[in-house]
């Protein structure tokens, strides 16, 4: 196993967004903050710090994390997947970030990338959702702008959406 | 855009009113927003760190940063003494001699009042830094509640001002006293509204650099500004404003008006930059965003009714007290004004009397949070018209229908300018839309079958566009005299079209998600027959370049009336000037011009259509064929204030908002009796906000809106502790509801054009946050059949409103929690220890084994017999502290009993701590029990009230693990059970 000394920086290296990305940090960095500030990417946003607002929230090897909850060389040789990932295959948006636009989903946006990040998960989990497991699964995270209806009301269309793309 | 004669399409359907999907989201869904801290900084650029206050109330001995100084990577340490030679106390807008710095001076009035600010490589190593500056502190005795801050003998929080009552007025409209003493009736609430926040999911950033040469400042931040604040901010720099950029970034990831309280902090990474000689950069996290950032001001307000027989209302008189915290920052005294010249709300009341109080105490300074001021007079007014209906055994909306404004314009006793609405037509819409027969045949078989449940409504006039004069409403006639008036309320955009017909928009309004780009491009591309995606609209902006004024920025739902509206006027003027150069090309007369699609023909003759690209071209690349005296370029800027918006009178009279929405509410609640727990049943909102621009962003503003007021009734508050410590410190302890807790509500429209704004649109984002809690409030009230409650409604306060004490827990269940508002634990419990009493008693009393057994301690050292310092380092939940730590043995009676008291100071608050271990032979051990009592304050206390129990468990665990691997015993053997009581006077549990 890996010996890290605090103080000292250290490489750390993952997959991020299917992208081999390197940077060096302290052993005691958050993820959120390697992500921001050594990788650049700014998509995944840092709310509370302390794993209750989820808007940091991002995927390990599949697993939605709170990235303001993990250390960066936790994330060591993982596939790390945030909100810049996803798209429609050819750089649009896809069908969930497009059903969010059409439901007024978001204000400020500022929630948006981890929500969007744990829908993601939770739709591979949980392909035919109610209305109350959706809630449960966003009940990990807070918006303060939208009172939350255009959300539920896009996952809730994406979802059936996808399942009859599967049938067809 | 280019136009062929066979190209034509019919002119599209109006852009203005569509729900057009936003322009916003396709960069926020990307993750590719451009928050303020996601802009690049500068190479060079440091970060910083604040050091804040444990102590409520205390003065300032020394500040000692050598230490932190020393620490490699830390470049600066600003303090009191670099604030008080380079800056200024803010400005504030009533005359009192107390003074507001941007980092205490020489006292601490709140826990987290920030006194000193680290400048270091980065944020990780400021933070280090903080925990090596030693302070010393007097505390002082302090004030939490309003009651007490005005009680005789107060503790003064500004000595020279003398009094804790820093303004107060009183007002008087029409006849109140005769239409007392005529009324039959006088019906009056107590009522108190409490400490909340809007809480927005990004926290502030400012990035700030000082410029030696001129001795200007360059400041990025995510203020919601400019408006009058930002001259607050340079004076208390001592720069003209021009020497204080500021610049916000594109996207702002929530404000609500909270973002109001960054200027301080503006101000203070300003300093620092200016010490550290580098750019400085500052990202709050919650957890200073929650204690210290800002609040909505608590009031407690005594309202009275003179009431007819038939309900009609024919007087009001108000006792207001609002509870700013320990300065009063800008613009406090506002919460008590805003709503001034509406105070009689959706009623017709001739008659009005007032006395409004400002008062300070050892909290976080007050300001803007949505709904500033509204929800506060609203809670305390129609809590008393469900009171009024329940007295006289009247009808709700028939006592409203008595009392409601019908004609309008109409102009209020106090002087509001209410501009248009059907306030009766607006309830029976949400009475026939929302069910309120059906809810009432709900309610009538609930209460049948034993249920609680209840029905309420609350009726508001939602003021938007805030005139500049109401703030000087605190003041006397003659001072206003003396300091000059003020009024309206500009509002500016500017759009210009470039050498290839290309439009953009610029305005000054700062926007934080409200979809403002998505709105400027519609009302723009319908005013000059283009496409909205044709419209390309920057919102970033920049006090140095760009065109503002002192009412700029995102605040009083200004955006629908003002912003907008003078997008449209300045969109007209380029209409107008290109219509001009168009009808001499095509010999047409000017008003007979269509602009559609991209091209420009006279009404009927598609056929001889120009292209708005070609006519657009001529004012850049040819502008000697422009008629003499035309203007060269395509850029026109205009300003815009609501005539309606004049100083106050004489008489005190003021119209404080140019628009006047209303918002009528129903919710029907269901209160389980076991639980205490409060479910909406439905909740109705039916808004009338004049032209709606953008339905689909207007029903996202009272969403957002409704989830706010819900929080705000049922879940939120920023809860102190009686000593001064605050309770609400994480997301944990606040809590702001989440998608199980927030149902959606029926929301209904009316739409009655203002005629004051040029679009005929108000303000539609802050009426949920007025009229919910109210509504919710009164139908709990009515579920329960209580007069009086309290916000917010948790389950403990309703189990309280029933009478009903909460049940002891099951046997063998600890109390998961610490009672609200204290952060005392004691607790007792015993261990068995195999070694002898006198080794035992040795090994805690000898300096060497202490300093082995107490968890994190560390350089212990005698300082006296049996008094010994150490650092001890101690988590409690999310938070770690490095305590300097005083450790007394007393009462020493060898071998069987000793006391312990310790006190500590850390950055994160202060612990008092005092225990007694009795020792005692026990077969061939030593039977070990103890109790102690702890006491903490500061940020600790903030976080960790939830987990001190634990953590201190740890401790002592950790205590007696070390004790018996000291004295090479076997691990002790615990007493299966644990005592323990929470509260300053430590009641058994």
């Amino acid at each position: 196993m890996k010996r890290y000394v605090a103080g000292e920086k250290h490489a750390v290296a993952f997959t991020l967004n299917g992208r081999e990305r390197q940077g060096w940090c302290e052993p005691r960095m958050l993820l959120s903050d390697f992500l921001r500030q050594q990788l650049g990417a700014t998509g995944t946003h840092v709310g509370c710090e302390h794993g209750v607002c989820g808007a940091c929230t991002v995927l390990i090897n599949d697993e939605p994390a709170r990235a303001c909850l993990t250390l960066a060389v936790q994330a060591e040789g993982a596939r790390v997947d945030t909100v810049e990932g996803l798209h429609d295959g050819a750089g649009g948006l896809n069908d969930l970030q497009q059903a969010f636009r059409r439901h007024h989903a978001l204000q400020c946006g500022f929630c948006t990338s981890g929500i969007l990040m744990s829908c993601e998960a939770f739709l591979r989990h949980t392909p035919c959702p109610d209305e109350k497991q959706v809630r449960e699964m966003l009940s990990g995270h807070l918006c303060r702008c939208t009172g939350y209806a255009g959300i539920v009301k896009a996952i809730l269309e994406v979802a059936a959406s996808r399942r009859e793309a599967s049938h067809a | 855009m280019q136009a062929s004669d066979t190209d034509f399409r019919p002119p599209p359907a109006g852009h203005i009113g569509q729900p057009l999907e936003r322009v916003e989201d396709a960069a926020l869904l990307r993750g590719a927003g451009r928050y303020a801290d996601d802009v690049a900084c500068r190479e060079g650029t440091l970060h910083c760190a604040f050091l804040r206050s444990p102590h409520p109330h205390a003065r300032l001995l020394e500040v000692d940063a050598r230490e932190a100084l020393a620490l490699p990577g830390v470049h600066a340490v600003l303090t009191g003494e670099d604030v008080l030679r380079w800056s200024s106390p803010f400005v504030v807008g009533v005359k009192q001699p107390m003074e507001h710095w941007c980092l205490a001076v020489d006292r601490v009035r709140y826990v987290g009042e920030p006194l000193a600010l680290v400048v270091a490589d980065s944020r990780y190593v400021a933070e280090d830094a903080l925990e090596l500056i030693r302070v010393r502190y007097e505390t002082l005795p302090h004030v939490v509640s309003i009651g007490d801050a005005i009680a005789a003998g107060a503790p003064v929080l500004h000595g020279k001002v003398g009094s804790n009552i820093v303004a107060e007025r009183s007002f008087r409209y029409g006849e109140p006293e005769a239409a007392f003493a005529a009324a039959a009736h006088r019906i009056g609430i107590d009522i108190s509204y409490p400490r909340n926040s809007c809480t927005p999911v990004e926290c502030g950033v400012v990035v700030a650099e000082y410029a030696e040469q001129d001795g200007s400042y360059d400041v990025l931040s995510n203020f919601m500004g400019p408006f009058s604040l930002h001259a607050v901010m340079a004076l208390a720099l001592g720069v003209p404003g021009t020497r204080l950029r500021h610049r916000s970034p594109r996207d702002s990831g929530g404000s609500f008006g909270v973002k109001q309280s960054l200027f301080p902090y503006i101000v203070a990474v300003c300093l620092a930059a200016r010490k550290a000689r580098a750019p400085v950069k500052w990202t709050e996290d919650r957890l200073e965003h929650l204690a210290a950032a800002t609040s909505a001001t608590a009031r407690q307000t005594r309202l009275e009714a003179a009431v007819a027989a038939d309900g009609r209302i024919t007087a009001l008189d108000y006792d207001q007290i609002d509870e700013c915290g320990a300065y009063l920052r800008a613009p406090e005294p506002a919460t008590l004004y805003r709503m001034h010249g509406a105070l009689t709300g959706a009623y017709a009341i001739a008659n009005l009397a007032v006395r409004n109080r400002s008062v300070l105490t050892n909290k976080t300074p007050t300001g803007l949070v949505r709904g500033f001021g509204g929800p506060q007079v609203y809670f305390a007014l129609e809590r008393l018209m469900q009171r009024i209906a329940a007295e006289l055994g009247m009808d709700l909306p028939e006592l409203y229908r008595r009392n409601f404004v019908r004609t309008f314009p109409y102009r209020a006793a106090a002087g509001a300018l209410y501009d248009s609405g059907d306030y009766a037509a607006a309830m029976s819409l949400a009475c026939a839309q929302g069910g309120w027969e059906e809810l009432r045949t709900r309610r009538q078989k609930a209460r049948a079958e034993g249920r609680l449940y209840g029905i309420g409504c609350a009726a508001v006039v939602e003021p938007s566009i805030s005139n500049m004069g109401y703030v000087s409403t605190a003041l006397t006639a003659a001072e206003r005299a003396r300091a000059g008036p003020k009024s309206g309320a500009i509002a500016t955009a500017t759009v210009g079209v470039d050498p290839l017909g290309a439009v953009s928009v610029i305005a000054a309004s700062t926007p934080a998600g409200q979809g403002h780009a998505t709105v400027l491009a519609q009302i723009v591309a319908e005013t000059l027959g283009l496409a909205p995606d044709d419209i390309t609209v920057n919102l970033e902006l920049d006090t140095q370049k760009d065109a503002w004024t002192v009412a700029s920025g995102n605040y009083s739902s200004r955006f629908a009336g003002a912003v907008a509206g003078a997008a449209f006027l300045a969109a007209g003027r380029i209409r107008a000037r290109i219509a001009g150069c168009a009808a001499r090309e095509l010999g047409a007369p000017q008003a007979e011009l269509v602009f559609a699609n991209g091209r420009i023909f006279p009404r009927g003759e598609p056929q001889r259509a120009l292209s708005f690209r070609r006519v657009a071209g001529v004012f850049h690349w040819s502008p000697a064929q422009l008629r003499a005296g035309e203007t060269p370029a395509l850029r026109e800027t205009a300003f815009w204030s609501p005539e309606s918006l004049a100083a106050p009178d004489d008489g005190d009279r003021i119209n404080p908002s140019a628009a006047y929405g209303f918002v009528f509410d129903l919710c029907a609640v269901e209160v389980d009796r076991d639980t205490g727990r409060v479910r909406i049943d439905r909740y109705v909102s039916a808004h009338d906000a004049g032209r709606l621009l953008n339905p689909m962003l207007a029903e996202g503003q009272i969403r957002g809106g409704f989830a706010q007021g819900l929080g705000a009734a049922l879940y939120e508050e920023f809860a102190y502790s009686t000593d001064g410590a605050f309770l609400a410190g994480t997301l944990v302890d606040y809590l702001v509801p989440t998608a199980c807790e927030t149902p959606d509500p029926v929301i209904l429209h009316m739409e009655s054009p203002s005629p004051l704004t040029p679009l005929g649109a108000k303000g539609i984002g802050e009426g949920n946050n007025m009229s919910t809690p109210a509504a919710i409030a009164n139908a709990v009230a009515d579920a329960l059949g209580v007069r009086d409650v309290t916000l917010p409604l948790t389950p403990q306060r309703v189990l309280e409103l029933l009478g009903e004490a909460e049940p002891p827990p099951p046997a063998g269940l600890r109390q998961p929690h610490p009672a609200a508002g204290t952060n005392v634990l004691a607790a007792e419990g015993s261990v068995t220890i195999a070694a002898s009493p006198e080794a035992v008693f040795a090994a805690l009393t000898d300096p060497q084994s202490l300093a082995r057994i107490i968890p994190g301690c560390s350089g212990l050292q005698g300082i006296a017999p049996d008094r010994y310092r150490a650092e001890v380092v101690l988590g409690v939940g999310p938070v770690k502290a490095r305590y300097t730590a005083e450790i007394a043995l007393s009462a020493l009676q060898p071998p069987h009993v000793l006391c312990l008291e310790g006190r500590g100071e850390s950055m994160l608050g202060a612990a008092h701590g005092k225990g007694t271990v009795r020792l005692e032979a026990a077969g061939a051990g030593t039977r070990l029990s103890y109790d102690y009592r702890t006491e903490v304050t500061g940020k600790i206390a903030a976080v960790g009230s939830r987990m001190l129990e634990g953590a201190a468990r740890g401790v002592i665990a950790g205590i007696f693990d070390r004790l018996a691997v000291l004295l090479q015993a076997p691990a002790p053997e615990r007493a299966p059970w644990w005592r323990r009581w929470t509260g300053r006077t430590g009641g058994g549990a």
